[in-house]
């Protein structure tokens, strides 16, 4: 009985698991493999479509002989790149029509037009004529004739799935791609845009843990940035830095802490003296970073912010009685409860900001020294139309990504379960 | 009189209310207040006194009394310095030393002897700062978005900082942009194509999580705690990996361009996280309750419609807001998957919008506003909820 129930048991479970397992793997775990596949072969955005032979039928009346009708098959391969071979055409026609004459390629047996055409290179490009009269001298009905379509097949390589693999693709990436200043500028993007929203984040929970009037009114709007649709906020940012009418630029000149309007998305470095040295600083970079930290500071804040609610009051009672000040409150009670949620998020979160695209791609489009690898991708395998460079640049970024999956399993993963 | 700690509470408290009336400052130069340069000095010696002499009445006045006498007194004090004209410049500035007061009211000689004050002091200045500081930063952008998108392109090229509002125009010139927006961009169809993506989104994700998430949290089978764990580590794949095989295998199945293969992708990259935080919560659900039910002649499908689901209401809508916000703001598959304008979403289309240089900022902007308000009014609305979501699932976004 017990035997029996464990057994049913098992069974609802895989009939309960089945349909979302189904559905997670063939769109994320599948495609995960396909982009090892991909990454292996120099395939480019208009390879994609599979070339298919291709035929039009038209029909012609002959003015001279109204009894017979010319039919015209417009036959073309689809692809401009790619062979089709054994290609065949079959046609249905109507009942009682015989040919006049007929191509070597085809033949007319129990009302079916057959023709097999053999290879056809890329660009191949026909017209088929025939022509056509009823047997027993009626007209021919077009529209009967018009409504079946010729059906083709032919054999073309996908070359999605042929076996031809190359290791150029990496090769590029590493050696012709920048690979250096690719990884460097998104190891800065990544490191501080994590480190800066969660210190501000921290601060924000801070904040919001004093009693003051409105306190939950800020609460909500400390969100807003996190809830608010990525495009809008953008497009919001990018208005208000805009050198030439931008609302920040036309403040600061106004109140002349600025003599020229700074282009702070679009310009590289700025470089400025500190202590008589020069410095460089990767202006638009550090922009977008200021972005990135304004956009996920709430979650580090929501997070830092119920770990800090569930402190115990008394722990800080009694360093009250003990005399201790808000300083040493703050260093000896408040940020040891939160060291173990700080560590967690900032793990989490970096491997979240590593693959960062929107944020990037909309504020800068990767121009001024924003590229990361995941812009990366999307500028291989769209703007410059190679996907196999894109599914390979996207295999490093998956590699990177298992190191740091491995690091954040062994240093905090059943913690994170505790959360 | 413990002099070190009067000194401390005079310069932040004077730092701080010099913060507020540059906030007011540049929020009225943006309504057109000609002010292009603030006398340092002077304000600052404005600040002093009246720190200095709030914290020297103390409370040997009433406090309503005291406040508003001050307050009246420095604003007065202020239009004399600058002399500028409109007259609700300075109901803002009479606002703020009243606020300034009202936040050191308890403040006098006898407090700042206290041990640890400069502390104390130290950190409720640092907590009004903050306040100021996370208000501006987080609503000033919302701000402008709302504000540009009543604005015209001409007038805002001419005078960046005009942001002032006429609202003696009439209603349809007032709200032009969002008419144009509507009637020439065609943004009912997008919201449409939105709301439909989204909500179908979180219906689909429901269906297959729930039974899902059921079965991990409470039945035995071969596999279990691989699964559980290799929900988290697909959970962490990002859709910048999965964005060219997707793009390509779509391709060739005809699913781009089409709202079903949007909502596929959206739904199967949900889907762990939802599993994650509805098995979280179904296990919380005491065993009991099952177990008398299936002994009430209840199979699991009953037990999942009759009991799971309505014991954890909460968290179940808590994951379907979650996925509502994340289907309604996606922009990289939209981005990829999207460009016929037919099946355009929200995000995409005002991508769309800004890839056209002519376009004029206010349609833009009022292009925001609308892909942003929607969402903004249901966190306000639902808040306990997102945010309960938000903290179990949002490791991840």
């Amino acid at each position: 009985m017990a035997d029996k129930l464990s057994k049913i048991e098992k069974r609802t479970a895989y009939a309960l698991i089945l349909p979302a397992i189904l559905l997670v793997f063939s769109i994320i775990l599948f495609p995960i493999f396909a982009n090892i596949w991909i990454s292996f072969k120099e395939v480019e955005l208009k390879d994609i479509r599979i070339p298919e032979p291709r035929a039009k039928k038209i029909i012609k009346s002959i003015p001279e002989d109204q009894t017979k009708l010319k039919i015209v098959y417009k036959l073309r391969n689809s692809s401009l790149l790619e062979n089709i071979t054994d290609v065949k055409l079959k046609d249905k026609l109507p009942a009682n029509i015989e040919f006049v004459n007929i191509d070597p390629r085809c033949n007319f047996k129990s009302r079916t037009l057959s023709c097999s055409f053999g290879e056809w290179k890329a660009k191949y490009r026909e017209n088929l004529e025939f022509i056509i009269y009823n047997v027993n001298g009626n007209l021919i009905d077009k529209k009967s004739l018009k409504s079946k379509k010729p059906k083709l097949s032919g054999k073309a390589d996908n070359i999605l799935l042929t076996t031809n693999f190359t290791l150029n693709n990496f090769k590029k990436v590493f050696f012709k791609n920048d690979f250096k200043d690719l990884l460097l500028t998104t190891f800065y993007f990544t490191f501080f845009g994590t480190l800066g929203a969660i210190i501000f984040g921290v601060l924000a929970a801070q904040l919001v843990n004093q009693k003051f009037s409105g306190r939950t009114f800020m609460r909500s709007i400390l969100l807003f940035p996190y809830v608010g649709p990525v495009v809008a906020l953008a497009y919001t940012w990018t208005l208000l830095l805009d050198p030439n009418s931008g609302t920040l630029n036309a403040l600061l000149i106004k109140f002349q802490i600025l003599d020229q309007p700074i282009n702070l998305l679009g310009q590289k470095y700025l470089t400025f003296q500190f202590l008589g040295i020069d410095l460089k600083l990767r202006l638009a970079l550090t922009t977008v970073i200021f972005f990135e930290i304004w956009r996920y500071f709430p979650l580090a804040f929501l997070f830092v912010l119920a770990r800090l609610q569930a402190i115990p009051k008394d722990l800080y009672e009694a360093s009250d009685v003990d005399g201790a000040g808000p300083l040493n409150k703050f260093f000896n009670i408040t940020l040891p409860q939160i060291t173990a949620i700080i560590s967690i998020l900032f793990m989490i979160r970096f491997i979240w900001n590593f693959n960062k695209f929107e944020d990037i791609f909309l504020l800068t489009g990767g121009a001024s020294g924003t590229r990361t690898l995941p812009i990366n991708v999307y500028e291989q395998g769209f703007a410059i139309s190679n996907i196999g460079m894109g599914s390979a640049v996207s295999m490093v970024i998956v590699l990177i990504l298992i190191i740091f999956m491995i690091l954040y399993f062994k240093l905090i993963g059943k913690r994170a379960n505790e959360l | 009189m413990n002099y070190k700690s009067t000194l401390i509470y005079l310069i932040i408290s004077t730092l701080y209310l010099l913060t507020l009336k540059l906030v007011w400052i540049i929020l009225s130069v943006l309504q057109g207040l000609e002010m292009t340069s603030i006398t340092l000095e002077k304000n600052l010696i404005l600040g002093l006194s009246i720190s200095l002499l709030s914290i020297l009445f103390g409370n040997k006045i009433n406090l309503l009394i005291k406040n508003l006498g001050l307050s009246l007194v420095f604003t007065y004090i202020f239009y004399v310095i600058n002399n500028v004209t409109p007259l609700w410049f300075y109901f803002g500035i009479f606002l703020i030393y009243f606020l300034f007061l009202n936040n050191i009211r308890n403040y006098d000689l006898k407090y700042l002897n206290q041990p640890h004050v400069i502390e104390k002091v130290t950190f409720k200045y640092i907590t009004l700062f903050g306040i100021v500081f996370f208000s501006l930063v987080i609503l000033f952008p919302f701000y402008i978005m709302l504000v540009t998108s009543f604005k015209t392109q001409a007038s805002l090229l001419m005078n960046p900082l005009d942001f002032s509002l006429d609202f003696t125009k009439s209603f349809k010139e007032f709200f032009k942009s969002y008419f144009v927006v509507f009637k020439t961009y065609n943004f009912s169809r997008y919201i449409l194509t939105s709301t439909i993506v989204s909500i179908g989104t979180v219906i689909i994700t429901l269906l297959f999580a729930i039974p899902a998430a059921y079965a991990v949290a409470r039945l035995n089978f071969f596999g279990k705690t691989f699964l559980s764990t290799s929900i988290l580590i697909i959970y962490m794949f990002p859709a910048i990996v999965l964005v060219i095989p997707l793009y390509t295998i779509f391709s060739q199945l005809g699913l781009r361009n089409s709202i079903s293969g949007l909502l596929i992708v959206y739904t199967a990259t949900t889907l762990p996280v939802a599993i994650y935080m509805l098995q979280g919560y179904f296990k919380s659900i005491p065993k009991e309750i099952e177990d008398a039910a299936l002994i009430d002649g209840h199979n699991w499908f009953g037990i999942i419609l009759k009991i799971i689901i309505p014991l954890s209401l909460p968290a179940i809508a808590s994951v379907a807001l979650y996925v509502f916000m994340i289907a309604w703001n996606e922009f990289l598959f939209s981005l990829m998957f999207l460009d016929n304008p037919k099946t355009f979403t929200l995000s995409r289309a005002i991508n769309y919008l800004s890839g056209d240089a002519e376009t004029p900022r206010q349609f833009l902007m009022a292009g925001s506003v609308i892909v942003t308000l929607p969402i903004l009014l249901i966190f306000i609305y639902f808040e306990k909820y997102l945010v309960g979501g938000l903290t179990s699932g949002s490791i991840k976004g």
